[in-house]
């Protein structure tokens, strides 16, 4: 039932996951049939990768056309380079669009320290410490991660309107200092379990307290995890509207998402080039993150959803 | 192990009772989970108990919470706006889901069998699932299926003409919302492809020996090892989709329309709760859909024993 192979790949002294399950087509390849076979699948990948690409790249061709020509022209081709739609776009509501990326980079940054703050202590000690109630506790918080956010939201905004906190960001930050994202807990425990015992009790020998070998060792071996955790935080809070929307009320607070609404909502569909162009750039930041930390996101995909 | 297995191991531990711990580490414990215990109390229990009182009320936020007792439950009842964001929301979860996770397995599973380009192929795929739930996305398919948008450009050169726009339209309007939704299935797939990696490659080659097929390897072998990732997606995919909002919301312009057709159940929540500030009946709503998605959760575990198999 244990399936630690997978919780911490790269801890030194264990064997890492099973390699990927060998070519089956080694064997008997050669004959006709078989690379026929497997152009076929080429071919029908390929297409299936250009039916699933094709609304992405049709999106950043034709920010760089003029409106008439979105309507237009559905292919491609021809390219053209015409920044127009991004100039006008940025520019087009009370604030520049760097205001707006400004603010939801302020959001992702709050929430990024306060889920590696927050999450590590709770793992740790779900993974390492013996107290009263752990199995309920840990009961407890997988379910909060399969609850609705619903349930509180209306609760919370009346608390936060009564703190004052309505259009600041601190409703949207302060839950995460306090480990309400519970798939990354759950992620780092089963990280932790991954870590060898000895390294914290040859450390105990030596004298030291949870706090010390918390810091000094598991910490330290837990980067991996810390990068997942950071790259998820930075995509679900880059991403997330509905917070957002509910918690931020005038134009220089909005994030990106947020932004993007009110210019649809201000433009109707009159100007899809500078719409198109102004989620593209909106986008860029999720490409670069899935371009540089695609590694750290399969993996965490990967360690969480086994079994 | 996945949370959702987790969770089963350690509910169904409970009930044999085990052997009685040690707790040596009570005090450092309180330093390490103080920040999880404050949550859970200040962020989700109390709010979901003063959620539930609110549902007995009427309240706008302007003056204090008026008791009514089962007053907003009855309201739901004969609100025919509501029971219209019940189907909308039940269609595309029932629809939805299922058709986002067999994509997810086809191409795991083809991508599984060592191909070439195969981390191509996988960040293709999975690139959609990171921008599907982005306003820029649902801007996106506001114009592709839009009257003049992409796709009728498309169908105009096989010759079709006189397209409507199908986000105008209230009998598809929900389907490119769904169709958004199939269109993310890298998610999944990733968990899929690492569970078939799990798989050892000695079972395909007993297989072999027997003369079994391709076919009925990956009924016989490969779907029964990996119904536990299967019911892991199940799990948290449906609860995923009942919480739709961002999709729904661009795609229709905050209005759920046209006439409701988008009008999911959220949105709707959202509708009350937010711009009427009717906080109680928005209360009540999210307590139903609370019960809905334990309703679906506890049915996904019920008959999971029937077809999830766990290897030990």
């Amino acid at each position: 039932m244990t399936d630690l192979s997978t919780a911490a790949p790269e801890i030194p002294g264990r064997p890492a996951t099973p390699a990927p399950t060998a070519p089956r087509r080694k064997a008997a390849g050669g004959s006709a049939g078989r690379s026929g076979r497997a152009v076929l699948k080429h071919a029908a990948m390929i297409v299936a990768s250009i039916i699933m690409i094709y609304p992405l790249l049709w999106m950043v061709v034709s920010s760089l056309r003029p409106n008439e020509e979105i309507f237009r022209n559905a292919s491609l081709w021809p390219l053209s380079f015409d920044i127009d739609n991004y100039v006008r776009g940025w520019t087009a509501q009370s604030f520049d669009f760097g205001h707006y990326i400004l603010n939801s980079t302020l959001l992702v940054v709050g929430c990024v320290i306060g889920n590696l703050f927050a999450c590590t202590l709770t793992a740790y000690a779900f993974a390492r410490l013996r107290f009263w109630g752990r199995n309920i506790a840990f009961a407890v918080m997988l379910m909060t991660l399969m609850l609705p956010i619903h349930v509180v939201i209306v609760p919370q905004y009346i608390m936060f309107s009564q703190t004052g906190w309505v259009n600041t960001m601190l409703p949207l930050i302060l839950p995460k200092f306090l480990a309400t994202d519970a798939f990354f807990i759950f992620l780092m425990v089963q990280f932790i379990r991954g870590i060898p015992r000895e390294l914290d009790e040859a450390a105990r020998i030596d004298g030291c307290g949870h706090l010390r070998i918390f810091f000094r060792i598991v910490l330290p071996l837990m980067t991996p995890a810390l990068a997942t955790t950071t790259i998820f935080t930075f995509m679900w809070t880059w991403n997330d509207f509905f917070g957002s929307l509910i918690y931020l009320t005038t134009p220089d607070h909005f994030t990106v998402p947020l932004a993007l609404k009110s210019y649809l909502d201000s433009q109707g569909s009159s100007d899809w080039g500078a719409m198109f162009a102004m989620s593209i750039v909106s986008l860029v930041p999720l490409f670069l993150v899935f371009l540089f930390g695609q590694k750290f996101l399969v993996r965490g995909f990967a360690t969480t959803g086994i079994k | 192990m996945s949370a959702v297995g987790e969770l089963t191991q350690i509910v169904s531990r409970r009930k044999k009772g085990g052997v009685r711990e040690k707790h040596p580490d009570n005090k450092i414990s309180l330093v390490f989970m103080a920040p999880w215990l404050i949550g859970l109390l200040g962020i989700t229990i109390i709010p979901m108990i003063a959620s539930f009182a609110l549902s007995f009320t009427d309240y706008s936020l302007l003056a204090p919470p008026e008791f009514v007792g089962l007053a907003n439950f009855r309201e739901m009842l004969g609100d025919t706006r509501l029971h219209h964001s019940l189907v909308v929301t039940f269609t595309y979860v029932i629809v939805g889901t299922p058709l986002q996770l067999i994509a997810a397995l086809l191409l795991a599973v083809v991508l599984n069998q060592g191909m070439k380009g195969l981390s191509f192929y996988r960040s293709v795929f999975y690139l959609p699932s990171l921008m599907g739930g982005s306003v820029a996305i649902s801007i996106l398919w506001r114009q592709m299926f839009g009257a003049d948008g992409l796709v009728n450009r498309f169908l105009g050169m096989l010759g079709f003409t006189d397209l409507p726009g199908w986000v105008s339209n209230p009998d598809t309007a929900l389907w490119t919302i769904i169709l958004l939704h199939v269109w993310t299935f890298g998610s999944p797939m990733i968990i899929f492809l690492a569970g078939l990696r799990q798989i050892p490659q000695m079972y395909y080659e007993a297989a072999s020996v027997d003369g079994a097929s391709k076919v009925s390897q990956f009924f016989r072998i490969t779907i029964p090892l990996l119904t536990p990732i299967i019911f892991f997606n199940l799990v948290l995919q449906v609860i995923n989709a009942f919480q739709t909002f961002t999709q729904a919301f661009v795609v229709s312009g905050g209005t759920g329309g046209p006439s409701d057709s988008t009008l999911f159940y959220t949105l709707y929540l959202y509708q009350k709760g937010f711009t009427q500030f009717d906080m109680g009946y928005a209360s009540a709503m999210a307590w139903l859909l609370l019960v809905i998605v334990a309703i679906f959760t506890a049915i996904n575990f019920f008959v999971s024993k029937f077809w999830v198999h766990y290897d030990d």
